[in-house]
């Protein structure tokens, strides 16, 4: 799976590596310079990291976080990761076909997003920003819903409460605020359920997340604030958004930051339960920053050879969140060759489903501008739609009549 | 509450949500200042007292945080009616209003309601400083998914909002600020016309005026001098922005063949451009003169030594009607 992962990435880097021919000066000038003005985060900060799974695959124990996981379990989360994986590949290739208009992939920050969507439990609520197709997984919502937004065919089209899980947010940072007040409701409630809401390291500087933090922490609201800084928005660095690491954000607002190895499935569980279990046992919002990074481009639409490096996301691919776990899990004897095989028979079934239901998708009704407007109604989209009624159907009648 | 009590409309507002309130305990208020101040106008006071800070919510001065939460809450079941303490501190929440609250249902096919309150007083003639006098309703008329109403007399102010808060779509609720202190006969007994309706206050032949929140006053008031100088105007309160009853106005227009709509924003891609084609359209060949608007300039609102320049008063009013009525 892992290998056809990599395949996947060539075939999809293909069509950059020709543009970064073209353009191999202005592109390098434009890393070069970036390198030059820019404050990565340090190594100092690379140690604030909780982590319980190396990159080479080795557990690693955390004072604070320690996990105790059944073979089963890890065996879930493998998969969970692979698949996913697997169905954002797939999404993505649709898109080069032309099926989907968009796809925002995922990929990398699949430990991040099973991580902490295993974290949560059935009765918690999701708000997810558009990239979130692994914790909408976790959540048992249908992978072939997720895509109707992106071939354009509805908005976001599930029902948020049949999994808790809230539609895809495209404006960034709104959700935040959105989970904030749902949590100040579940607390008004009496009720012992947590709020979770996704974001990016760029939303961060969005004064929606800033308002987020203030409300969550003066009504002490059982949010968490799950942010994936995925080291970039867009083509703008993490140091174009802030000059402190962003889980220290949280100190000022007054509830805990933690960062956590955002490709280590293992820590990503860890943190995000425990700071769940603080929003559950009311004691407040707890700011979690998975440190990790996007692969892929930022979107179908995006071109990353403009602004980044090769280097840089070689050196990521080095942490690879699948391959460390599957290390693991060999190492210690929980998987073989005939599970491994299995998992990825269990892809391609996936792959082709996904394909053959985004073929199937059919184009809304005309009529469909109109539904859901208002949900009581409203004089002027009734005149409106019987407008635009009569205007349809005047082709049919001139095709009756011949015309 | 007596049956027929003279009272300001900012009591009736009051009143409005306590009834809200009583009747259905997943209804907040939520805003700055609304506790135990009672909101700078007063208008939700003593609801604290009564109904609890976990019901009359105080909250922190970040109004996309307030809007935001509250979409978050009526996700959760709630029906928050929120307070914008003025109607140029709407904007931070602008983007939740029409990015989020007007698109939810929408994009949850229908799945979700979002039934939100907001609540703002708005509108000149109070001699405040910049940002508190401002009539932003078009902006908000021209986002589908919102209903946008607005009362212009205590009973309205009273059963509007009950109204509003009761369904399930999220409405914009403008307060006609300088109205407040305005008394008129609540009657909480009578069943109170639906709340998109819009209703004639007085009847005429000659000449349509129509006004809605604080311009109705102005707009009875230019009618009776009128009837003094022999003009027989009919006067219709719009009441709601979004939808607009047109079918009311349309007979009214039909009726007397001449129609001028005042609001006090600004009259460039203004609510009356709206009536006006609208009309236009229904009823061209009633119409004896082309629909004109009285309203505000296409400038900042003016400092206030100047707003009654700004605003549409009596004279200019009367004014259009005369201009109406020579062609
Ligand atoms: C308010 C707003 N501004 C701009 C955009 C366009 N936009 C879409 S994604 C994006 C970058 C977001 O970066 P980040 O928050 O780090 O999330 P990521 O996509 O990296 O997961 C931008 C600028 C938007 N969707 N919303």
């Amino acid at each position: 799976m892992t290998v056809e992962g990599t395949a996947e990435r060539k075939t999809a880097r293909g069509g950059s590596k020709r543009t970064t021919a073209k353009k191999a000066s202005p592109a390098k000038k434009e890393t070069q310079s970036r390198a030059r003005n820019s404050a990565r985060p340090d190594q100092a900060e690379h140690d604030q990291l909780v982590q319980l799974l190396t990159p080479e695959g080795e557990r690693v124990e955390h004072p604070e976080y320690a996990i105790d996981l059944s073979p089963e379990e890890l065996r879930g989360l493998y998969r969970d990761m692979v698949l996913t994986r697997r169905f954002d590949a797939e999404a993505t290739t649709l898109q080069r076909q032309g099926e989907l208009g968009l796809w925002a992939s995922l990929l990398g920050q699949e430990a991040a997003q099973i991580g902490s969507g295993r974290a949560l439990r059935d009765d918690d609520y999701v708000f997810p920003t558009y990239r979130e197709h692994g914790v909408a997984w976790c959540r048992g919502v249908d992978p072939t819903n997720l895509l109707g937004m992106f071939r354009g065919v509805n908005n976001g089209g599930w029902d948020p409460n049949s999994n808790n899980f809230h539609l895809y947010t495209i404006v960034i940072g709104s959700q935040t605020l959105h989970a904030t007040g749902y949590a100040m409701g579940v607390q008004k409630d009496g009720a012992d359920s947590a709020v979770i809401a996704y974001f990016g390291d760029g939303a961060s500087s969005q004064g929606d997340v800033a308002e987020s933090f203030t409300f969550s922490a003066v009504y002490n609201a059982p949010v968490v604030f799950f942010c994936q800084n995925n080291q970039w928005a867009i083509s703008e660095p993490t140091e174009k958004q802030t000059r402190v690491p962003l889980y220290q954000r949280a100190q000022g607002f007054g509830f805990p930051g933690v960062r956590v190895d955002g490709n280590d499935v293992l820590a990503c569980l860890a943190v995000t339960k425990a700071a769940l279990e603080r929003a559950r046992t009311g004691q407040g919002p707890t700011l979690v920053e998975a440190f990790t990074y996007r692969m892929g481009a930022h979107t179908t639409s995006d071109d990353p050879t403009r602004y980044r490096a090769d280097e840089e996301r070689l050196a990521w691919e080095a942490k690879d969140p699948i391959l460390r776990l599957r290390k693991y899990l060999e190492a210690e004897g929980i998987v073989d060759d005939a599970y491994l095989a299995a998992i990825d028979e269990e892809s391609e079934t996936l792959g082709k489903r996904v394909r053959d239901a985004v073929r199937a998708m059919p184009d809304p009704d005309h009529m469909a501008i109109f539904e859901n407007v208002y949900a009581d109604g409203h004089a002027l989209v009734d005149e409106e739609r019987a407008q635009f009624a009569a205007y349809q159907a005047s082709f049919a009648d001139a095709a009756a009549e011949g015309n | 509450m007596a049956v027929h009590e003279k009272i300001t409309i900012a009591k009736a507002i009051n009143a409005s949500l306590r009834a809200s309130m009583e009747a259905d305990p997943k209804v907040l208020v939520m805003g700055e200042d609304v506790g135990k101040l009672g909101g700078v106008f007063r208008v939700t006071d003593g609801l604290q007292k009564d109904f609890g800070e976990d019901r009359v919510i105080d909250t922190p001065l970040a109004e996309s945080g307030i809007v935001g939460t509250a979409i978050g809450l009526a996700l959760r079941g709630y029906r928050p009616v929120v307070e914008i303490q003025f109607d140029g501190f709407v904007f931070p929440a602008y983007d939740q209003i029409v990015t989020q609250l007007a698109k939810m249902h929408a994009r949850a096919l229908g799945k979700v309601k979002m039934p939100v309150v907001i609540r703002i007083p708005y509108g000149g003639g109070i001699g405040a400083v910049e940002h508190h006098s401002e009539s932003p309703e078009s902006l908000f008329a021209h986002v589908a998914g919102l209903k946008i109403v607005t009362p212009s007399n205590s009973s309205d102010a009273y059963w509007m909002l009950q109204q509003a808060i009761a369904g399930d779509d999220p409405v914009i609720y403008f307060e006609p600020k300088r109205r407040y202190h305005d008394k008129s006969r609540l009657d909480t007994e009578s069943i109170p016309d639906p709340l998109h309706k819009a209703r004639v206050t007085r009847t005429g032949s000659d000449l349509t005026l129509v006004g809605y929140g604080p311009m109705v006053k102005v707009c009875e008031d230019a009618a009776k001098v009128a009837a003094e100088e022999g003009k027989s105007v009919e006067v219709v309160d719009l009441r709601s922005i979004s939808p607009i009853d047109f079918d009311t106005v349309q007979s009214s227009v039909e009726k007397t063949g001449r129609l001028v709509v005042v609001h006090e924003a600004p009259v460039f891609f203004g609510s009356g451009a709206e009536i006006a084609a609208r009309i236009t359209e229904r009823s061209f060949y009633h119409l004896e003169a082309p629909v004109l608007r009285v309203g505000g300039f296409h400038a900042p609102y003016p400092p206030s030594r100047l707003e009654d320049e700004y605003l549409p008063g009596l004279d200019r009013v009367l004014d259009a009607v005369d201009r109406a009525l020579a062609y």
